[in-house]
């Protein structure tokens, strides 16, 4: 049986009828990463021996009942899970293992999924490229000279390459969407307060959210409903209800409003990207979908106004990385202000500095209001665009990213050209609302593009059930060159 | 202080709250654990962790508020300040900034000027207005004794991090050492009386930082503020203050300048010094919490901990004065604390005398109590013995000597009044039939002195009373023996 390719639910039904077991399907999950791993550099840890002994503890049980059970599953090295590293991508925490767990590995956990591995990111989940991790860049399988985007492209790699067929990222400005559409498969940001952020690194603390790869909309519903809900050790989780994700994918979506930014299809947008997610909105309208216009008037300032609030969250919740109780110390420090200096120095990788130091700039005093207080206006004002555009719409439709991957090295040089990459996704994490990127085709030169679809919040079931009614009219049956068959 | 000059004294309070648990964790906050045992994942700091708010840090910080007349904002928000220090795991502490818990508090103290040897003279009350009073976590502390190789290494102990503290800072309302030293003492009093903390100094479970500048008399603006710090008693702050107050003036009448700068107290050579001076200028870049949502408190909450509140210490201390007609300064003696103004109000009550009871206790009881190490709840005596001792002196069963003797020995064995004077056959004679038996005897064998008196000295009657009170073994009740003998001897 061919893994690689499957959806959870055939899986699942190949484990409960016997057809296979789960040591079977989580030994050729482990072998495919082994493998792979030289090529894609997906993952920074591989845990054989964990993964199987829970494998066979499930066998063994012969107790499969479990929503997840028996299926493979990576997790992005941002999320902690008790006894394996928490590197983050980050030299300063490279030897640290989590004694605990996160919220959502718990629930996997009990779900019955496994826990295959740690995977590469950006360090501290910064950057859209996956070249700021310092354990080396993560390659698209699509083509290995491109970046598989960031800051989760180890979790995208590995579910595109067929390694495992859900994982969990993070994102903190479009962290799981752009690398989702760089890599060809289905990437889910939920609403801010859906999934427990407790055991999330924190990077952007009002901006992070546990986000889900899948290779369709089902698989990703199905971890969504295992990981969602309240969580008494996250105060910024909602007790808002968990819907059955899966139950409500399905059915047709005649008379759903799609909503088109018209504003923002214009400069620095590839044309094929364009012509693919147009051709994707058409698809809606021969699904019974109602296209409207609407206007996001202050989605321009996203940029500017993620990177001063995103920065200044930051700087503090970097911190605690001081040398002083875990992760690495710079030797040689004889007095307390050095060893800060020479562990943060040594530890903290370029990209990482450069964020510190304009977080703590928009937050020293004589400059807070100019940028801090300003930049959370106007997110109050993209906010209330969103809802106002939601009054007319169920979901609004943009590309995801302007472009399909790009080359390794292509902007690592220019910053402000790497930080565009999230024009079209930074503005959900702004607004807290949810976004689903999915693929719509293939450009000339072989390479995935997606779109994204934002709803409002905790809509996650709605853009879900769109998401799987455009796989169902236009399935996205290409694979990547580089996969674990 | 020297004529000529004012200073101007502004007081911060750290208190810690009397919670089971720390703010934004389940870590108990006992004292005196073994080091780092009383950590988790929230408290250490470690990556992925989140805090979450303790409702009992919001119910103390609120009787906390309350008992300091402040008033509480029915929404206010966390925020992080941001500094780097071992003993502060996150590189930044939960506290708030711009929207505090409780805010614009009005208070009324009593204070006194002293004299050499600390008595106060004259009770004044004085206005305190309390800028705020916010809710903040703790810090852990920095060891450097008592461990391996402390030249080498200096050791952490997590424990205190995450405990929960409320600020409480004044307006620069002070113009003397001993009007601070009122304030703190007053302060600690309330915290304690409402149950929000032990606040308890040397425990360090209540911190004390004065800001203290001189001008001259007349001037608007204010003087340069020195920070003081390590004032570990309420009498080191005052003493503290008192040094800094003269170092200062001395410093500008010499024609220098005082320095914007944090000094220690240091107990041993009673001066204050210089701390190790802080590389740069600190920048805390307060910004909101995001990982915690804005405290929402309902106007319901807020009345119901008003409700729940006991009566002040002012309050208590005014009633007492007016109502038993204490003087004001024993008022504020049988106030002390909240068992033991309890137990004057039983006392009293049982006595059915409220100023012997009041005297009784702050001359008797307390020493006592003071000698046993204990509070007035935890009194072998309990205020209704303390009464009924009282109504048999009162109703002249017993002289008043005996009866400090009778209470000394209720103090030690925890018998009753009635148990020990019936015992020790205790039983004051006021029978005139039987007091005039003993002086008729007396009178007989001293057929010499009796001449004397007869004679015109007066003086000897004395030694009749002497003599009187002897022969009944000191049971006679002098007031009976004064007035039968006159009568007697006169006759
Ligand atoms: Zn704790």
């Amino acid at each position: 049986m061919n893994f690689s390719e499957t959806d959870i639910e055939t899986l699942r039904h190949a484990i409960l009828q016997r057809e296979t077991t789960t040591r079977a399907v989580v030994e050729s999950s482990i072998n495919a990463a082994e493998k792979l791993n030289d090529t894609l550099n997906a993952f920074l840890q591989i845990d054989r021996a964990g993964a199987l002994r829970r494998a066979d503890e499930i066998d063994a049980s012969g107790d499969a009942k479990q929503s997840l059970a028996g299926v493979p599953i990576a997790i992005k090295d941002n999320i902690c899970v008790r006894g394996l590293q928490t590197s983050c991508g980050s030299r300063i925490l490279g030897p640290y293992h989590a004694p605990y767990n996160a919220t959502a590995i718990e629930r996997l956990n009990a779900a019955g999924a496994i826990i295959i591995g740690k995977t590469n990111c950006d360090e501290f989940a910064m950057g859209s490229s996956n070249e700021n991790s310092a354990f080396g860049p993560v390659r698209n399988p699509w083509d290995t000279e491109r970046v598989p985007g960031g800051s989760s492209g180890g979790s995208a790699a590995a579910v595109a390459s067929g390694i495992v067929p859900v994982a969990l990222g993070s994102e903190t400005g479009g962290s799981v969407r752009q690398p989702a559409s760089l890599c060809g498969i289905v990437g889910l940001k939920p609403t801010y307060g859906r999934v427990s952020r407790y055991g999330l690194v924190a990077f952007g603390s009002s901006l992070d959210q546990i986000g889900i790869f899948g290779r369709n909309a089902r698989d990703v519903a199905e971890v969504l409903k295992v990981i969602a809900g309240r969580d008494e050790h996250d105060s910024t989780t909602a007790d808002v209800p968990v819907p059955d994700y899966t139950s409500e994918i399905g059915g047709d979506i005649k008379g759903a409003r799609i909503g088109v930014p018209r504003d923002l299809f214009g400069e620095g947008l590839d044309e094929e990207v364009r012509a693919s997610v147009e051709n994707a909105i058409e698809a809606y309208r021969d699904l019974g979908a109602e296209i409207v216009e609407v206007e996001l008037p202050h989605a321009k300032y996203c940029i500017a106004v993620y990177y001063i609030i995103a920065t200044a969250e930051a700087s503090s919740n970097l911190a605690r990385y001081d040398g002083v109780r875990y992760g690495f110390r710079a030797e040689e420090s004889n007095e307390l202000r050095s060893m800060y200096r020479r562990t943060r120095d040594e530890g903290f990788g370029a990209e990482v500095k450069r964020r510190i130091m304009l977080g703590t700039y928009v937050l020293s005093s004589g400059y807070y209001d100019a940028y801090y207080r300003k930049a959370q206006q106007v997110r109050t004002l993209i906010r209330e665009d969103f809802l106002k555009a939601f009054e007319k719409c169920d979901a609004i439709a943009t590309p995801t990213t302007p472009t399909p991957a790009f080359k390794i090295g292509e902007k690592t040089d220019d910053p402000l050209a790497m930080y565009l990459n999230d024009i079209y996704t930074c503005t959900a994490n702004l607004a807290s609302i949810p976004g689903i990127s999915i693929p719509c085709g293939l450009s000339n030169d072989g390479l995935p593009i997606g779109f994204q679809l934002m709803g409002t919040y905790w809509s996650e079931s709605n853009l879900l059930r769109l998401a799987h009614a455009f796989e169902q009219a236009q399935p996205f049956t290409e694979r990547p060159r580089i996969t674990a068959h | 202080m020297k004529n000529g000059w004012e200073t101007v004294i502004g007081l911060e309070i750290h208190a810690q709250l009397s919670t089971e648990s720390k703010i934004f964790c389940g870590c108990s906050t006992r004292f005196g654990d073994e080091p780092n045992a009383n950590t988790c994942p929230v408290c250490l700091g470690l990556p992925g962790a989140l805090p979450v708010l303790n409702r009992r840090a919001v119910e103390l910080g609120a009787r906390a508020a309350l008992a300091l007349a402040l008033n509480i904002n029915e929404r206010s928000i966390f925020a992080r300040k941001n500094y780097f220090y071992p003993d502060l795991p996150k590189g930044y502490q939960i506290s708030q900034y711009d929207q505090p818990f409780s805010e614009r508090g009005e208070l009324e103290i009593m204070t006194a000027e002293r004299d050499e040897g600390g008595h106060p003279r004259e009770w004044l009350p004085l206005k305190v207005r309390i800028t705020r009073l916010h809710l903040e976590e703790d810090a852990g502390k920095n060891v450097h004794e008592g461990l391996p190789e402390v030249d080498r290494f200096s050791y952490i102990d997590l424990n205190r991090a995450g405990t929960p503290l409320a600020e409480i800072v004044t307006e620069p309302d002070f113009r003397s050492s001993w009007q601070a030293y009122d304030y703190v003492n007053y302060v600690r009093q309330a915290l304690q009386w409402v149950g929000a903390s032990e606040a308890d100094m040397e425990k360090g479970n209540l911190r004390c930082e004065a800001n203290v500048s001189v001008r001259r008399i007349g001037d608007e603006k204010f003087g340069t503020k020195v920070e003081l710090k390590n004032l570990n008693s309420v009498r080191y702050m005052q003493r503290a203050i008192e040094f800094e107050i003269e170092r200062q003036i001395e410093l500008i009448e010499s024609g220098g300048r005082v320095a914007q700068e944090t000094r220690l107290w240091d107990e041993r050579n009673s001066e204050t010094r210089v701390m190790r001076s802080k590389e740069e200028a600190h920048d805390y870049r307060y910004f909101p919490e995001p990982d915690l949502p804005p405290l929402i408190v309902s106007k319901d909450f807020i009345e119901e901990v008003r409700a729940s509140l006991p009566e002040l210490p002012d309050a208590r201390r005014k009633r007492f004065a007016e109502e038993y007609g204490l003087a004001y300064a024993d008022a504020v003696q049988l106030t002390q604390n909240r068992a033991l103004a309890d137990y004057y109000e039983e006392a009293a009550r049982a006595a059915n005398n409220s100023r012997g009871a009041a005297n009784w206790i702050r001359t008797e009881l307390l020493r006592e109590l003071e000698a046993a190490g204990l509070t007035a709840d935890k009194s072998p005596v309990r205020p209704e013995e303390l009464g009924a001792l009282l109504r048999f002196i009162e109703e002249g069963k017993i002289s008043g000597k005996q009866g400090k003797d009778v209470l000394i020995e209720m103090f030690a064995s925890g018998k009753s009044a009635a148990a020990i004077i019936e015992e020790r056959g205790l039983v004051q004679v006021s029978d005139t039939g039987e007091i005039d038996a003993i002086i008729e005897e007396v009178l007989n064998s001293n057929p010499q002195q009796l001449a004397q008196y007869r004679s015109g000295k007066e003086t000897i009657f004395g030694f009749f009373v002497g003599q009187v009170m002897k022969a009944s073994k000191g049971k006679a009740n002098p007031k009976v023996v004064n007035e039968r003998l006159k009568e007697k001897l006169n006759k």
